[in-house]
């Protein structure tokens, strides 16, 4: 029973991570039909943001402040993801709007180039990010312990979550954001400024994956290669889910997650992988636009 | 107008990546001058004489680039600092040793062709090179049909013996079998062995199996990961459901960053169980933070905090050379050792010749930093001595079992009754 419990817990902690690190992508991705490659080093640039607030904390600021650093490094991290989103988008994307493929390709060497310039600046090994004493341990119940890290990550998806769909549903420029995506000649002949738009979606996509950076660092390695670790899963959630919805998303990564940690503990590490995989190509026959679409699609029948 | 737009956004990207390029070069400028050096001099001694000259060519071939770069570039800067030390010497038989350095980029076919490349294009005397157990077996045919000699320079699985490579890591026998006895005699019985699903933990693995039914131990679990993986709470709870006294690790790479950091989170701390790790060294405590390795243990055969004279200097040399914030390992050192071993077969020889200096370098000693070192002439692997370290929180090792003197090499196990069944079904 408790093993049970502590499983689901897993589950639902490998869900949240997977979701912030598909989030950012599924704007790129579903809005933008802009298939971003260079996500991962975006993940990478986010935790190396972590790695830097932190020694700055360390060599200025006095050892009771330490603690402190990481609640500045989220908003931080967001920022610096944000700005190299921009600059990435006005010298690179935004020639490739409805190019996919091409946009595949030119994202990918973006994503290789990042990498290098990761390597020069912080050498090709790991670096080491000291978690803040405040989030070691763990909530105990009964036999399990829940480790405070993976509540927080938690908390901090919930977060993004909420304030991704207060953006994206309910503030002006969301709403404006939704409309170019939608009906891009329409809504430039209503006055909006299309450009503009594309460029803050692509900023605040790579703005979260900068945010997930920083989350993971609390749990795993920090190292120029971070991003390949998590692309693919970033892929398979917003695939599967279905491109362009929130909800969709949500649903990836619950159902990737979860199944992933059951299939992992019933089997083997790998095996688990290949049984995941197996489910979600056969799903795809089945529901070839993933969870969400579906709906809208038999809404129309 | 569009074009005009179009034109800018090419230049900003033609910007963005000289400015990468450029990164990239300064820092490849500064940490590998002797490179540099050794390549401007190579230029104008190669064609006209080779070895007959002032100069003795030899290739070095790691993995500058690609996902092993992480750990082979510090290796291939202690060989090259051990060559600047011998050539600041006056070099081997008076003449100078000029490296060759290929990068075999992380790629096995590319070692292949590299050393290739190294043997009979630029008919280097000796290769220094390889990391992964892959990349050696891809260079094994083209070093034995070309009859080159390769020093190899990192732990790995036993069970191979060529004529033309030698071994200056441990084999089994010198850091696996001796860790598990060791664990068995101080921590307990029941055995988890967690490794990364590739040859070296695969084959670790079965070799401690095999040791467990004879020396008393039990199997509480066996789990293999992709290289690579990063979530490990399944596995934990799998641990903690099998209950084992120790949890053999044979990770590699970036998955013991996940593991550990995990495992501490668990609420799983070192003292309630214990963890041996048999492929980070003190380069990769640095990555995955001294505070959360501390108090489990390591089986190497050098650290560097191993108490000799020659390692007081080694270690220093290296700092002086590559920056106070660098550190030695185990496989480090086998380079370092590896070039020096070369060096002295070499004299002894008064040849470069390959069967000549194999010759020579039968039952050669060397005192290295991480003690006396032999060459066993029979297998070709080295003596070491055997050392069992805890991870300080310094990020340091503290030695807390060693096995007294060198210890002769065995890669097929073959003084082991147990171990039978292993080297057969090779």
């Amino acid at each position: 029973m408790d093993v049970i419990v502590l499983q689901l817990f897993n589950g639902i902690s490998v869900s949240s991570i997977l979701l912030l690190i598909a989030l950012g992508l599924s704007i790129t991705f579903g809005l933008m039909k802009v298939i971003n490659m260079a996500h991962g080093e975006l993940i990478m640039i986010g935790a190396y943001t972590a790695y830097v607030v932190q020694n700055l904390f360390a060599d200025y600021l006095p050892d009771s402040m330490f603690g402190w650093y990481f609640a500045l490094a989220i908003p931080v991290s967001f920022i610096v993801a944000f700005v190299f989103g921009l600059v990435l988008e006005m010298g690179l994307i935004r020639f490739l709007y409805g190019r996919p493929l091409d946009s595949l390709l030119a994202t990918w060497g973006v994503g290789l180039m990042l990498q290098q310039l990761a390597r020069s600046i912080f050498g090709a090994p790991n670096v080491g990010v000291k978690s803040p004493a405040w989030l070691d341990g763990g909530m105990t119940v009964g036999d399990n312990v829940f480790p405070y890290k993976r509540l927080f990550i938690i908390g901090l998806v919930l977060i993004c979550l909420l304030a991704m769909y207060v953006y994206i549903y309910k503030s002006h420029s969301g709403r404006r954001m939704r409309a170019v995506m939608q009906n891009r000649e329409m809504a430039a002949c209503l006055g909006i400024s299309t450009r503009r738009v594309d460029a803050m979606t692509f900023a605040i996509g790579s703005g979260i994956a900068g945010i997930a950076g920083c989350a993971l660092t609390l749990i795993g390695p920090i190292g120029p290669a971070i991003g390949t670790y998590y692309i693919v899963d970033a892929f398979m959630v917003v695939v599967l889910g279905g491109v362009g919805k929130l909800v969709g998303t949500v649903f990836g990564a619950l159902g990737i997650g979860l199944s992933n940690t059951l299939f992992e503990y019933w089997t083997t590490a790998s095996l688990g992988k290949v049984l995941v995989f197996a489910c979600i190509v056969a799903f795809l026959q089945w529901k070839p636009s993933g969870f969400v679409a579906l709906r809208s699609r038999s809404l129309d029948n | 107008m569009k074009r005009k737009f179009w034109k800018s956004g090419v230049f900003v990207l033609l910007a963005l990546m000289m400015v990468l390029a450029g990164c990239g070069k300064n820092d490849n400028a500064a940490s590998t001058t002797t490179n540099a050096d050794g390549a401007k001099t190579d230029d104008s001694g190669s064609g006209s004489e080779t070895s007959s000259g002032g100069e003795i060519k030899v290739g070095i071939l790691h993995s500058l680039s690609g996902t092993m770069a992480i750990s082979e570039v510090s290796v291939k800067d202690s060989e090259m600092m051990a060559i600047d030390e011998i050539n600041a010497k006056g070099g081997v038989m008076g003449k100078k040793i000029v490296p060759v350095v290929e990068d075999g980029a992380s790629d096995w076919p590319t070692f292949a062709e590299k050393a290739r490349k190294l043997i009979s294009e630029d008919k280097v005397a000796t290769v220094f090179g390889g990391w992964t157990s892959s990349s050696r077996k891809a260079m094994l045919p083209v070093f034995e049909e070309l009859n080159g000699l390769l020093w190899y320079p990192v732990q790995y699985e036993g069970l191979e013996q060529s004529p033309n490579i030698m071994y200056t890591g441990a084999t089994t026998n010198q850091q696996i079998v001796p860790a598990v006895t060791w664990l068995l005699q101080n921590k307990g019985k029941k055995f988890f062995l967690l490794g990364s699903d590739y040859v070296f933990p695969r084959t670790a693995n079965k070799i401690i199996k095999e040791q467990l039914k004879v020396e008393g131990g039990e199997l509480a679990g066996e789990e293999y990961t992709p290289l690579g993986h990063t979530d490990y709470t399944t596995i934990i709870s799998k641990i903690k459901e099998a209950k084992p006294d120790v949890v053999f690790n044979t990770l590699n790479g970036d998955s013991n960053v996940a593991f550990f950091k995990q495992l501490k989170d668990a609420g799983i701390s070192s003292s309630a169980l214990t963890t041996l790790s048999v492929s980070v060294a003190e380069e990769e405590i640095r990555g995955i933070g001294a505070d959360v390795l501390a108090g489990t243990y390591a089986a190497w055969n050098y650290y560097e905090t191993t108490d000799t004279p020659e390692n007081k200097t080694f270690v220093a040399a290296y700092k002086k050379k590559y920056g106070d914030d660098r550190v030695t390992a185990d496989p480090i050192e086998a380079g370092y050792d590896a070039v020096y071993l070369w060096a002295a077969a070499v004299e002894k020889a008064d040849s470069t010749d390959v069967d000549k200096v194999k010759a020579a370098a039968k039952d050669l000693e060397w005192d290295a930093p991480e003690g006396k070192v032999k060459i066993d002439g029979e297998t070709q692997h080295l003596y070491k001595t055997v050392r069992i370290g805890e991870v300080q929180t310094d990020g340091q090792f503290k030695e807390v079992w060693n096995s007294g003197s060198p210890v002769k090499p065995d890669p097929f196990l073959k003084g082991y009754d147990w171990a039978k069944s292993l080297s057969e079904g090779k």
